[in-house]
């Protein structure tokens, strides 16, 4: 047998405050990996379409858009044209508005894991924002190709990206952690979910841009978490602004507050799941 | 090599039970908010009555229970204490709703206790069902990874194991379908191959020989008692009372939260086996039409009628049982005989006798034989009648009529260990000297 170290486990009674712990999950990084994989997979297996319906999701919304609110409602897009101005918000969006309804009810989902086996329960909602990160990259694509043909190159801004996509993921896993906890008690969540969604495209710049809203009240768009970050997207990808720095931080700000107290609610209410669940 | 490796003292928990004991709705939450800053406020002068500051009581902050309702509480386990030396197998055995599954879920960390505290030394893998994890659109291959990391393998222990894993499995060729398309003892096979290869120092079993057939149990109890052979610590739930005693040296009764009886699996195993039994000596139908059988006969009364026993006095290895019954005949000039089979309470065959064949006319009819003093072993039994007619078509199939137990007798040698065997018969033995030597 490999070298085994015996670990002494203590298991009683937690009061209060629990630590993250770390090293625990760090062990269970293979389970995280291979419970994303998972979702991956069973998404695609026995379709036709497979990876394509990635890129179907946003596109299709990118054209509607642009017909009624580029066109029709003539809404307008910061210079650029509208389609592309349209699509680098969409993806980030269509990222976290599907990262936010599977790890919302992650959890709920994996009850019979949960009822059965010991794992630390964060990796739930964090496989579950992590498998979207897949066809946000596959709807990457067709942005590039987009910006070939409207001849964008992005500019020095691009760096930023990563970390942008770091912090859509942070964002997505806060919510997720505080929505999949709260759904395990509180049902509800799930009809909530869809609802919170689809007001939150409206209150995000996706459709329409910052520049329209009276500069006195662009702070309240970066109380959405992702507001700030979805103007830095099209700033750092697209370059034909200057990244706003203060929108973009207030939303960083906010999305720490909401991942770090996620943690906090989560790990209290962690111990309750099995037996509520 | 006796180092505790499983140590839990004072163990319990509290299960809050009743209309809402799950999840609620935000409606009823925020309805309580307006209640809550007055509620703690009383509850931290001690005015709500049947309030304590008690330790993780699941949804402690949760005032609505205390206010609408008197919240009821069950008590899962209460005060379980016991220790587990490395290598031993310990069954635990009880009814429905006894605590098991409860003790194991804890000793998993699945659930916290209220009370009381584990101490655990090695890594712990649980089997508390079967299978779960396994998604139906991945492959075999695919699942085997799965489970192995939801089970605490890493990708290369899986690895290295894999083809081990498969050849226990037994599913060479279906290792790349999709599990929705493997039979139901495939997708267990497989389920138990990955989990039998977990090696870890301290292994939960949970019931997993309620389902699939007999082989795989047989392939799995095989495995377990390798497990334990290579010094591994089992605690090894069960309702199949003959797995528990060929694995199992030591066991747990538990009932109610509570352990009744720890020791010798024997011991554990009988005391609980007798709790369940009720001896009944006699059954009787005073009209035909509340009894037993059809248009041809009817049973009227089976009795098992203790010899040379004075009324309140138990029926011991020593004493003879007269075995009576009787049964109303409609059938003219019909030709029957008569079966009895004894089984034990664990459910094995001891005997089964027969009677000659009679010719009988319609009326009531009387049958009794003796089963001899010194014969039985000591132990609960079961009784099944059989009317047999033109010996070969059972006219009346009777299972578990009677129930009676048989009491050990004290001995005159100094051994008082439990006497093996299904029958104990006292057969006269000849003794002789066959030649001095100096």
């Amino acid at each position: 047998m490999a070298n085994s170290i015996i670990t002494t486990t203590i298991i009683e009674p937690r009061k209060g405050w629990i630590p993250i712990d770390l090293k625990e999950i760090w062990n269970f990084r293979e389970l995280l990996y291979f419970l994303a994989k998972r979702d991956i997979k069973v998404r695609y297996k026995q379709t036709v379409l497979g990876g394509l319906w990635a890129i179907i999701q946003p596109v299709f919304m990118m054209v509607v858009f642009t017909l009624f609110f580029g066109r029709l409602a003539k809404v307008p897009s910061d210079g650029i044209p509208y389609p592309i101005f349209v699509y680098v918000g969409l993806l980030p969006w269509t990222y976290f508005a599907n990262a936010l309804s599977a790890s919302g009810n992650s959890l709920v989902g994996s009850a019979n894991l949960i009822t059965k086996v010991y794992f630390p329960r964060l990796i739930v909602p964090a496989s579950a924002s992590l498998a979207g990160l897949l066809d946000f990259f596959i709807s990457m694509l067709v942005l590039g190709i987009m910006m070939i043909y409207y001849q964008f190159l992005p500019g020095i801004g691009i760096l930023l990206f990563p970390f942008l996509v770091g912090l859509t993921f942070l964002c997505a896993v806060g919510v997720g952690l505080w929505l999949s906890a709260l759904n395990v008690q509180y049902r509800d969540i799930q009809y909530v979910i869809p609802f919170l969604i689809q007001l939150g495209l409206f209150v995000s710049p996706v459709i329409y841009p910052v520049s329209i809203v009276n500069e006195k009240y662009r702070w309240l768009l970066a109380l959405n978490p992702m507001g700030g970050v979805i103007k830095a997207y099209r700033a750092s990808i697209l370059g034909h602004l200057p990244i706003d720095w203060f929108l973009l931080g207030i939303s960083t700000a906010i999305i720490l507050v909401i991942f770090f107290a996620g943690l906090y609610y989560f790990r209290r209410m962690e111990r309750y799941f099995a037996d509520v669940i | 090599m006796s180092e505790t490796v499983i140590k839990i003292q004072n163990l319990s928990k509290r299960y809050r039970i009743g209309e809402r004991q799950g999840y609620k709705t935000l409606r009823e939450a925020i309805t309580n908010v307006t209640k809550v800053p007055f509620l703690h406020i009383r509850k931290a002068m001690g005015k709500v009555p049947g309030v304590k500051r008690s330790g993780t009581d699941f949804m402690p902050s949760d005032p609505s229970s205390r206010l609408s309702s008197q919240a009821e509480y069950i008590w899962a386990l209460k005060d379980v204490s016991f220790e587990v030396k490395r290598g031993e197998v310990i069954g635990i055995i009880g009814r429905n709703g006894a605590g098991k599954t409860t003790l194991l879920k804890i000793l998993s960390k699945i659930t916290e206790p209220t009370e009381g505290r584990v101490e655990l030394r090695g890594r712990v893998g649980s089997l508390l069902e079967v299978g779960t994890g396994f998604h139906p659109e991945l492959t075999g291959h695919e699942n085997i990874y799965l489970y192995g990391a939801i089970l605490g393998m890493d990708r290369y222990e899986v690895t290295r194991k894999f083809d081990k894993i498969v050849a226990f499995a037994e599913l060479e060729k279906f290792i790349n379908t999709p599990v929705k398309r493997y039979s139901s003892g495939m997708y267990m096979r497989l389920a138990f191959a990955v989990a039998a290869h977990l090696e870890p120092e301290i292994l939960l079993v949970d019931e997993v020989l309620a389902v699939g057939d007999a082989a795989f149990q047989k392939k799995c109890l095989g495995k377990m008692g390798d497990v334990s052979k290579e010094g591994r610590t089992v605690l090894f739930v069960s309702h199949n009372m003959s797995a528990v005693e060929s694995l199992c040296e030591q066991a747990i009764w538990l009932d109610n939260g509570q352990i009744v009886v720890a020791g010798s699996v024997m011991r554990t195993i009988s005391s609980y086996l007798r709790e369940g039994a009720q001896s009944v000596l006699e059954k009787v139908w005073d009209e035909p039409s509340n009894a037993p059988g059809g248009e041809k006969v009817r049973v009227h009364r089976v009795s098992v009628i203790p010899q040379n026993v004075v009324a309140g006095e138990l029926i011991t290895v020593k004493t003879p049982l007269q075995l009576e019954f009787e049964f109303w005949n409609y059938l003219g000039d019909a030709v029957l005989n008569f079966s009895v089979v004894l089984y034990s309470i664990k459910g094995e065959c001891i005997f089964n006798t027969v009677s000659q064949a009679k010719s009988f006319s319609k009326g009531l009819v009387r049958g009794r034989f003796t089963i001899p003093g010194n014969f039985l072993n000591n132990g609960v039994y079961k009784l099944r009648f059989l009317i047999v007619k033109d010996q070969s078509v059972a006219l009346l199939d009777l299972n578990d009529v009677l129930m009676f137990e048989v009491h050990d007798v004290s001995r005159e040698s100094s051994w008082h260990g439990e006497w093996i065997g299904a029958v104990r018969p006292n057969f006269k033995w000849n003794l002789e000297k066959m030649r001095e030597d100096s």
